[in-house]
C-alpha cells in the first residue's frame, strides 16, 4: 500500500460522530473521503451506549425542544452556550427521525411510535417533573446507532482505514493540512493530505482507575492538537456517572433509574429525596455522584467497608427488566454474581465522560483562542470536541445526540470548505515527529514500565481529581503528573517488531493520556469555585461574577498557559440549581 | 488465585510455526480472562498480542478460543475456567500474531449479504411505524457485535472458509424479518447460492458460542424456511 495519500475530506475515528460526519461529506458529489480509525469501526464505544437519546418527539407524553434547551443549559450550570444548546435541541428532533429512516431499530410505544422513557435532568415545564425525552432500542440504543451508521457507510462505499493511529496534525501556516498515522499491522507511517480534517477521535476516561470507558479512550486526538499549540476547553469538567459497577467501573444505564430504580445508603434509605426532593433519583449526574459520595464519607455506604451504594430494582416487575434492561442486568449477573430482579446490585461513581475537549464553534470549526479565531481546515465533533454543548456537566443522552447532530454539521461544513480549496502542499519533514515519538518509545531506557506509570497516573487521578477536589488534592496531583511525565521519557518497549506492535501503541497512548490529565488538573487547579462536575472542597458556590467563563488550556513553551472564552448566555439567566 | 495460562504464539517476523508459552500467575478470582491477558502483558510479556477495547463484551473485539471454547475473553471469568487456562486464537481465519486474526474474510462474508435498511419508498416526515410485536421477531439479530465467535467455531467454515457462515445469515435475518425492509428477496438469493445458507449442518457450535445469546441456529433455520415459502 501506497504511504502517501491524499482525500478532500480526512475523517479521524469511526464512532457515531466519525460515521455521521463521513456519511454527510461522502453526500457531496464533488469530493473524495475516507475514515482513519486506530479500532474496527463497530468496536468504537459508542456501541457501549446504553439509555437512549434525547430528542423532543413528544412521543409518550408532551414535549418540547424549549424544554429540552432549557434542561440542557440548566443541566449544563450555565456554562453550556445557549445558542448551541438552542440549535441542538431542535436539530437533534429530525437527525432522530433520520435515524429510524436508516432503518434503527428503536422499541416502540404501542401506537408503533419511537419509545422514549425518562433520564436524569430531563424535566418537562422547565423543572416542574420528569419527562419521557430518552429515544431508546432496549438498553443498547449505542450499538443500534453505531450499527446503522455502519451498515449505511457499507451501502455508501466509504472507505476506510482501519487499525490506522494517527499520531499527529499537519499543521502549515496555521492551518491543517491532513493527519500521520501509524499503521498497525506493518509499523509503516502514512500521510494523509487533506483540504479538511474531521477530528472525532472520542474520550479520554483511561486516566482514571475506574471507568466506563474503553481501554481504547486514551484522548489521542486531545493531545496531538494540544502539542501543535491548539487549546483545551474546559477539561476540568469531567462527568463520572453514578452507578459504576462496584470496583470494575462497568455502566449500569440511568435508563435503570428511568425505569422506577431507587439508590439506597446502607440504612436502605432513599437518601436522593434528601439531596433533590423533586426529582429525586433523578437528579443530574453531578449531583447524584457528589451524594453518593458524601452518603459514603459520612459512613452510610453498603458492605463490609461501607464504600459502595445499592441500586434497588427488586420493586421493578421483573419481565420489564428482561424487556427494557437485559444487557446491563447481565453485567450486573456476570461481572458481580449479583441478579438484579432480586437483590439491589453495588454500584459506585464512574469515570464517564468529558464536557470538555477540542473548542469548536457552533459549525464545528477548530478554534484557536479566546476571540474564536478559526484554524482553517480543521473541525471537531462528538466527545472530543467542545461546542460547548454540555457546559459544566452533559444530560444523559445529550451526547448520542450530539454525536448525530454535529457529526452531520461537521461532515457538511467540511466537505464545503473542501469543494472550495486546492490541495495545500505539504512539508517535507511530515512525518518526522511521529518518527520521533516511535523511535523515543522504541529506543527508550526502559527503565521505566508502560504499565506501572499508567497505574499510578489512574489511581492518583482517583484519588486527588475525581468527584471532590480541594486546592491541596489538586496542587499534590498536578506534581504528580510532572513527575509522571517525566519518567515517561525513560520508557521502553521491549516488542522492537513492526507487525501488530500493540505494546508500542499502548506506549504511545500513556503519552497522550498524560497530556489530559495535564489539561485536566492544571484547568481544575485554577478554577476557584463549584460548578456542575468541578465540585471543590474549598470554594463551594458557584461564582458568576468572576467565574462564568470558559477555560481554555495550552502548552506553550513556558509550560501550561491559561487564558477564557466568554459564554454565550441567552434566554436563560443563570440561577441557583436546584431540582 | 494462582493459575497456569497457557497461549498459544506466533510472530510472523520471527517464528516459523506456531507455539505455547505458559504463564503462572496470582489473580483474582472475579477477574475476567481479559483482566490475566493484560497482567500478563503489562507485567511478564510486553509482546503479547490481542484486541482489546470495551472489556465488557460490547465492542466484539475479543474472541478467543478459550479452554476449547470460543468466548470473548472479557465476559468470562477465571472462577468459571480453575486455575488451567488455555487460551488460542478462533479458528478459520489466518492468524497475523499471537491472538490477532485476519478479519477481513468474516467482514466480507457479512457486507455480501447487504446487511443495511433497504426501503426506497419516500421517506415519511416522520418515523416509519412498526408495532412492537414486528420489532420483537427480529429483536434477538439486532444484538450481534461482530465478534466471530460463531463462525469460527462452525465445522462446515473450517473445512470451507468460503461458507458465509452463521455471523452473516444472522444479520441477513436482522433485516429479512424487519417489517419496514424491503430487501428480503436479494438476501435470500444472495443466501441460496453455492457457498450460502444451505451449507449449515446445524451443528449448533455457533449458538453455544455466542456471547451475545443469540439463538443463532433457530434463526438460521427461520430464513431458510423463508426461502423454502418465497419459492413454493
Ligand atoms: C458505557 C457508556 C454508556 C453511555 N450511554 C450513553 C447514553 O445512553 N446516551 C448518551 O447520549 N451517551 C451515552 N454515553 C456517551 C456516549 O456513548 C459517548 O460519548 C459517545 O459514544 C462518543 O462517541 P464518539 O463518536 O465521539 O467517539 P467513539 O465512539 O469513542 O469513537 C472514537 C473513534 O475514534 C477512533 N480513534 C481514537 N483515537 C484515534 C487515533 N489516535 N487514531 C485513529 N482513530 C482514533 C476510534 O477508533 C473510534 O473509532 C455512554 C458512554 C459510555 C462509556
Ligand atoms: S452472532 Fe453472536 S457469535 Fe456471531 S458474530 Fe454475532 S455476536 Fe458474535
Ligand atoms: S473487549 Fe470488547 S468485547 Fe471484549
Amino acid at each position: 500500500m501506497s504511504r502517501a495519500h491524499k482525500y478532500d475530506v480526512i475523517v479521524v475515528g469511526a464512532g457515531g460522530a466519525g460515521l455521521m460526519a463521513a456519511r454527510y461529506a461522502a453526500q457531496n458529489p464533488n469530493v473524495t473521503v475516507a475514515v482513519i480509525s486506530k479500532l474496527y469501526p463497530t468496536r468504537s464505544h459508542t456501541g457501549a451506549a446504553q439509555g437512549g437519546v434525547g430528542a423532543a418527539l413528544g412521543n409518550v407524553t408532551e414535549d418540547y425542544p424549549e424544554w429540552h434547551a432549557f434542561d440542557t443549559v440548566k443541566g449544563g450550570d450555565y456554562l453550556t452556550d445557549q445558542d448551541v444548546a438552542e440549535m441542538f435541541a431542535y436539530d437533534v428532533i429530525e437527525s432522530v427521525i433520520e435515524l429510524e429512516h436508516m432503518g434503527l431499530p428503536f422499541s416502540r410505544t404501542p401506537e408503533g411510535k419511537i419509545a422514549q422513557r425518562k433520564f436524569g435532568g430531563h424535566t418537562r415545564e422547565f423543572g416542574k417533573s420528569a419527562v419521557e425525552r430518552a429515544c431508546y432500542a432496549a438498553d443498547r440504543t449505542g450499538h443500534m446507532i453505531l450499527q446503522t451508521l455502519y451498515q449505511q457507510s457499507i451501502k455508501d462505499n466509504v472507505i476506510f482505514f482501519n487499525e490506522f493511529h494517527v499520531l499527529d496534525i499537519l499543521m502549515v501556516d496555521g492551518e491543517c493540512r491532513g493527519v500521520v498515522a501509524y499503521e498497525l499491522a506493518t509499523g509503516e507511517l502514512h500521510t494523509f493530505q487533506a483540504k479538511s480534517t474531521i477530528i472525532a477521535s472520542g474520550g479520554n476516561g483511561r486516566m482514571f482507575k475506574v471507568t466506563s470507558n474503553a481501554h481504547a479512550l486514551t484522548g489521542d486526538l486531545q493531545s496531538v492538537v494540544y502539542r501543535r499549540g491548539i487549546p483545551i476547553e474546559d477539561p476540568e469538567f469531567y462527568q463520572f456517572h453514578p452507578t459504576g459497577l462496584y470496583k470494575i467501573g462497568v455502566l449500569l444505564t440511568e435508563g435503570a433509574r428511568g425505569e422506577g430504580g431507587i439508590l439506597r445508603n446502607k440504612d436502605g434509605e432513599r437518601f436522593m429525596e434528601r439531596y433533590a426532593p423533586t426529582i429525586k433519583d433523578l437528579a443530574p449526574r453531578d449531583m447524584v455522584s457528589r451524594s453518593m459520595y458524601l452518603e459514603i464519607r459520612e459512613g452510610r455506604g453498603a458492605g463490609p467497608d461501607n464504600d459502595y451504594i445499592l441500586l434497588d430494582l427488586t420493586h421493578i416487575d421483573g419481565h420489564i427488566i428482561e424487556e427494557r434492561l437485559p444487557d446491563i442486568t447481565e453485567f450486573a449477573r456476570i461481572y458481580l454474581g449479583v441478579d438484579p430482579i432480586r437483590e439491589p446490585v453495588p454500584v459506585q461513581p464512574t469515570a464517564h465522560y468529558a464536557m470538555g475537549g477540542i473548542p469548536t464553534t457552533i459549525d464545528t470549526n477548530v478554534i484557536m483562542d479566546g476571540q474564536n479565531t478559526i484554524v482553517p481546515g480543521l473541525y471537531a465533533a462528538g466527545e472530543v470536541a467542545c461546542a460547548s454543548l454540555h457546559g459544566a456537566n452533559r444530560l444523559g443522552t445529550n451526547s448520542l445526540g450530539d454525536l448525530i447532530v454535529f457529526g452531520r454539521r461537521a461532515g457538511r461544513f467540511a466537505s464545503k470548505y473542501a469543494e472550495k480549496r486546492d490541495f495545500p502542499d505539504l512539508p517535507s519533514d511530515a512525518q518526522d515527529f511521529s518518527r520521533n515519538l516511535l523511535d523515543k518509545a522504541l529506543n527508550g531506557s526502559g527503565t521505566e514500565k508502560v504499565a506501572t506509570i499508567r497505574k499510578e497516573l489512574q489511581n492518583t487521578m482517583m484519588d486527588n481529581a475525581s468527584v471532590f477536589r480541594t486546592d491541596e488534592l489538586l496542587g499534590k496531583q498536578i506534581e504528580i503528573v510532572k513527575e509522571l511525565q517525566e519518567r515517561y521519557k525513560q520508557i521502553g518497549v521491549e516488542d522492537k517488531g513492526k507487525q501488530y506492535n500493540t505494546e508500542l501503541m499502548e506506549a504511545l497512548e500513556l503519552g497522550f493520556l498524560l497530556d489530559n490529565a495535564e489539561q485536566l488538573v492544571y484547568a481544575a487547579f485554577n478554577r476557584k469555585e463549584s460548578r456542575g462536575a468541578h465540585s471543590h472542597e474549598d470554594y463551594k458556590d458557584r461564582d458568576d461574577e468572576n467565574w462564568l467563563k470558559h477555560t481554555l488550556v495550552y502548552k506553550a513553551d513556558k509550560g501550561v498557559q491559561i487564558d477564557y472564552k466568554p459564554v454565550t448566555l441567552g434566554k436563560y439567566e443563570p440561577k441557583p440549581r436546584v431540582y | 488465585m494462582k493459575v497456569n495460562v497457557k497461549i498459544k504464539r506466533f510472530n510472523p517476523e520471527a517464528d516459523k510455526r506456531p507455539y505455547w508459552s505458559e504463564y503462572s500467575l496470582d489473580v483474582r478470582e472475579t477477574d475476567r480472562v481479559l483482566d490475566v491477558i493484560n497482567q500478563i502483558k503489562w507485567e511478564m510479556d510486553g509482546s503479547l498480542s490481542y484486541r482489546r477495547s470495551c472489556a465488557h463484551g460490547i465492542c466484539g473485539s475479543d474472541a478467543m478460543l478459550i479452554n476449547g471454547v470460543n468466548r470473548l475473553a472479557c465476559k468470562i471469568l477465571v472462577k468459571d475456567l480453575g486455575a488451567e487456562i488455555s487460551v488460542e486464537p478462533i479458528r478459520g481465519l489466518p492468524v497475523l500474531k499471537d491472538l490477532i486474526v485476519d478479519m477481513e474474510p468474516f467482514f466480507d462474508s457479512y457486507k455480501a449479504v447487504l446487511p443495511f435498511f433497504i426501503n426506497e419508498d419516500p421517506e415519511p416526515p416522520t418515523e416509519r411505524y412498526q408495532s412492537p410485536e414486528d420489532r420483537e421477531i427480529f429483536d434477538a439479530t439486532t444484538k450481534c457485535i461482530l465478534c466471530a465467535a460463531c463462525t469460527t467455531s462452525c465445522p462446515v467454515f473450517w473445512t470451507n472458509g468460503r461458507y458465509i457462515g452463521p455471523a452473516a445469515i444472522v444479520n441477513a435475518h436482522r433485516f429479512i424479518f424487519d417489517s419496514r425492509d424491503h430487501g428480503a428477496d436479494e438476501r435470500l438469493q444472495i443466501m441460496n447460492q453455492s457457498n450460502g445458507l444451505w451449507r449449515c449442518r446445524t451443528a449448533y457450535n455457533c449458538t453455544e458460542a455466542c456471547p451475545r445469546d443469540i439463538p443463532i441456529t433457530k434463526a438460521i433455520e427461520e430464513v431458510k424456511r423463508e426461502l423454502l415459502w418465497r419459492r413454493a
